[in-house]
């Protein structure tokens, strides 16, 4: 199992390795840089432009700037802002509490939401239940979340004459006024991806009660919700558990759109902006730590079936 | 009794004989219509919106770029079905119009990325060792780049415009259908008549092609319809972040993210009429789709 576990960690590296590489490639093919897009208005002397280059670094060799650039890594430091000039980690900071709290919060609502229907749907198949599940569910897959949010405003707009809010409050500070802030996208976003699960869910319970034992435990006269809930259920929830953790990872860097509509400062905005400005430095770092998310919950995703399924060993 | 069965059998000799493959297709399509009511739902949807966006010029009440400047959006009517917006162009002409966007950006990019992937995923299966590990690995940093990152990067690199995005939304597809394409591949190399074949000094492509492509068809049909749906939403996320298609280009995106949002509260038509034709064209190609996953995949086949 150590062995297991330590291999999978350093199997994290080449992929991890390939992500960075590749952003830094695409970044410096992309044309534009900072220095470029901040004097896109009005004359500047070349002299004032090539300064400020040098000053940034971006004079340097590419390849001098890519061992800058691993090296940073390795001591978890990527440098500063081109833009702003103030550490990345530091931008960072703050918002990737709130994408950390909205992706937890989608992620509460889509599993209460999908588990229960799901299950329902499969127990009642191809009745007018299964057919009411199955079209809400595939209907939230085709709504856009970013037009379901801009309904929930309009919606609310007209009805409580709510508004985006304009200043962020952190759960710590105000825990009301902060779910009351996140609860409106993460409704919107949680909808869309519970979708996901419960059809991840009814396929997998319909394959689950076509096996020997169901029918072992309904012969012995379980009631049923028993047999739903410990033989069906259980065993049905390996890949129902793999769709929510990786769309969890999804969320988490996937918000984009969302964050938009809602006004919410999170990393999906950060990186838009960040690639916009052409701040190498920020945007590595984002994509790093958006790949980690998704391969560091594939591996948790792995090690959890061990545990739900006694019968996967890893050697 | 025995002259029923007589005459089953000889309908059955019958049929067979004259069976043709557009019959055998006839038939097809009738058992999906009389098996899978949803489908059926989901084709019609397809049908329409492909009959909407060829005869867009037909049907049209207006041409998308033709209207009387009025600086603001006017409500629905006889005139304007579901109004106009604040150039005085009439929303329902251009939502037939970006129908046409909508679908070439879907069909396009799904086809070519499911293709792209089937390709590397049956090479990868036949080959086996080195060539599939380094497969395998370039599709492991293509698969945990967060799809719109790939997106942005590629219109940032490109600059927007209805080719570009077509690209920014294959290359994400590729990585996911080359893996599932793999799995299914991996498990028909191992099968006697790949081996038969091989020792008769049948060449790799054509075992590749001719064996092993029709034997994985099923999850490439599968992804590909799956990803019809996924595409159209993500041009229209992408055109409504200013990221996709240009102006004065008709795409339901982007009058999303002009018109819909400007006057969101005065003229909310022009926010929900486009979001609807999203959420309706989407659900069109899932519902088609899930059913024919359901008709395809034996192991799902509910009895």
């Amino acid at each position: 199992m150590t062995t297991y576990v330590i291999g999978r960690l350093l199997l994290m590296i080449p992929t991890l390795l390939g992500v960075a590489i590749l952003t830094f490639v695409i970044m410096r093919v992309v044309p534009g840089d900072v220095v470029a897009l901040r004097y896109a208005q009005g004359a500047v002397p070349q002299e004032v432009i090539d300064k400020e280059r040098a000053q940034l670094g971006l004079d340097r060799p590419m390849y001098v700037q890519f061992t800058d650039f691993m090296t940073g890594i390795v001591r978890l430091d990527f440098g500063q802002s081109l833009w702003t000039d103030r550490p990345v980690m530091d931008e960072i900071g703050g918002r990737f509490g709130i994408s950390l709290e909205l992706a937890i919060l989608a992620t509460l609502i889509a599993t209460s939401l999908a588990v229960p229907l799901g299950v329902l749907a499969a127990v009642k198949q191809d009745t007018w239940v299964d057919y009411v599940i199955r079209v809400v569910s595939i209907g939230g897959l085709a709504l856009p979340s970013f037009w379901l949010g801009i309904m929930t405003i309009l919606l609310l707009v007209v009805i409580f004459q709510w508004a985006p809010p304009l200043i962020f409050k952190p759960f710590w500070e105000d825990p009301k006024e902060n779910l009351a802030q996140l609860i409106w996208p993460a409704l919107a976003v949680g909808y869309r991806y519970s979708a996901v699960a419960t059809r991840m869910t009814r396929s997998s319970v319909l394959e689950v009660l076509r096996e020997d034992y169901v029918r072992t435990a309904r012969a012995k006269g379980l009631r049923e919700v028993l047999v739903i809930v410990r033989h069906a259920l259980r065993n049905s929830l390996l890949p129902v558990v793999t769709v929510i953790s990786l769309e969890f990872a999804f969320l988490f860097g996937g918000l984009v759109v969302t964050e938009q509509v809602f006004n919410v400062n999170g990393l999906g905005k950060l990186i838009v902006d960040a690639v916009a400005h052409r701040d190498y430095p920020l945007v590595q770092a984002l994509v790093l730590i958006f790949s980690f998310v998704f391969v560091f919950v594939n591996f948790i995703v792995d090690l959890l079936y061990g545990v739900l399924d006694p019968r996967i060993r890893y050697a | 009794m025995s002259a029923a069965a007589h005459s089953a059998e000889e309908i059955a000799r019958r049929r067979y004989l004259e069976d043709t493959s557009a019959r055998r297709f006839r038939r097809a399509v009738r058992d999906f219509i009389k098996r899978r009511p949803l489908g059926t739902i989901g084709a019609v949807i397809i049908i329409v919106m492909i009959l909407a966006a060829a005869f867009a010029d037909v049907v049209a009440p207006y041409r998308p770029d033709e209207g009387v400047f009025t600086g603001l959006p006017l409500a629905p009517s006889l005139e304007h079905l579901i109004g106009t917006d604040s150039y005085g162009f009439d929303v329902f002409s251009r939502l037939l119009y970006g129908a046409r966007t909508a679908l070439l950006v879907g069909f396009t990019s799904s086809l070519v990325g499911s293709t792209i992937g089937l390709v590397l995923g049956v090479v990868g299966a036949y080959f086996g060792g080195k060539t599939d590990e380094t497969i395998q690995r370039v599709m492991d940093v293509l698969i945990s780049f967060p799809l719109i990152v790939i997106a942005i990067a590629v219109i940032a690199a490109l600059g927007p415009g209805t080719t570009n995005v077509i690209v920014a939304i294959t290359v994400p597809f590729i990585p996911r259908v080359s893996r599932v394409v793999r799995a299914s591949g991996l498990a028909v190399v191992r099968m006697p008549y790949i081996e038969a074949a091989r020792s008769v000094g049948v060449r790799a492509p054509r075992i590749m092609f001719r064996h092993m492509v029709p034997n994985v068809f099923a999850p490439y049909l599968i992804m590909l319809t799956a990803f019809l749906g996924q595409a159209i939403l993500l041009e229209a996320s992408l055109s409504f972040l200013g990221l996709g298609v240009v102006e004065p280009e008709p795409a339901w995106g982007l009058m999303l993210r002009g018109q819909g949002m400007t006057f969101l509260d005065q003229a909310p038509w022009l926010a929900i009429a486009p979001g609807v034709a999203i959420s309706l064209a989407v659900f069109g190609f899932n519902l088609f789709g899930d059913s024919l996953r359901d008709a395809l995949d034996p192991k799902l086949r509910t009895a």
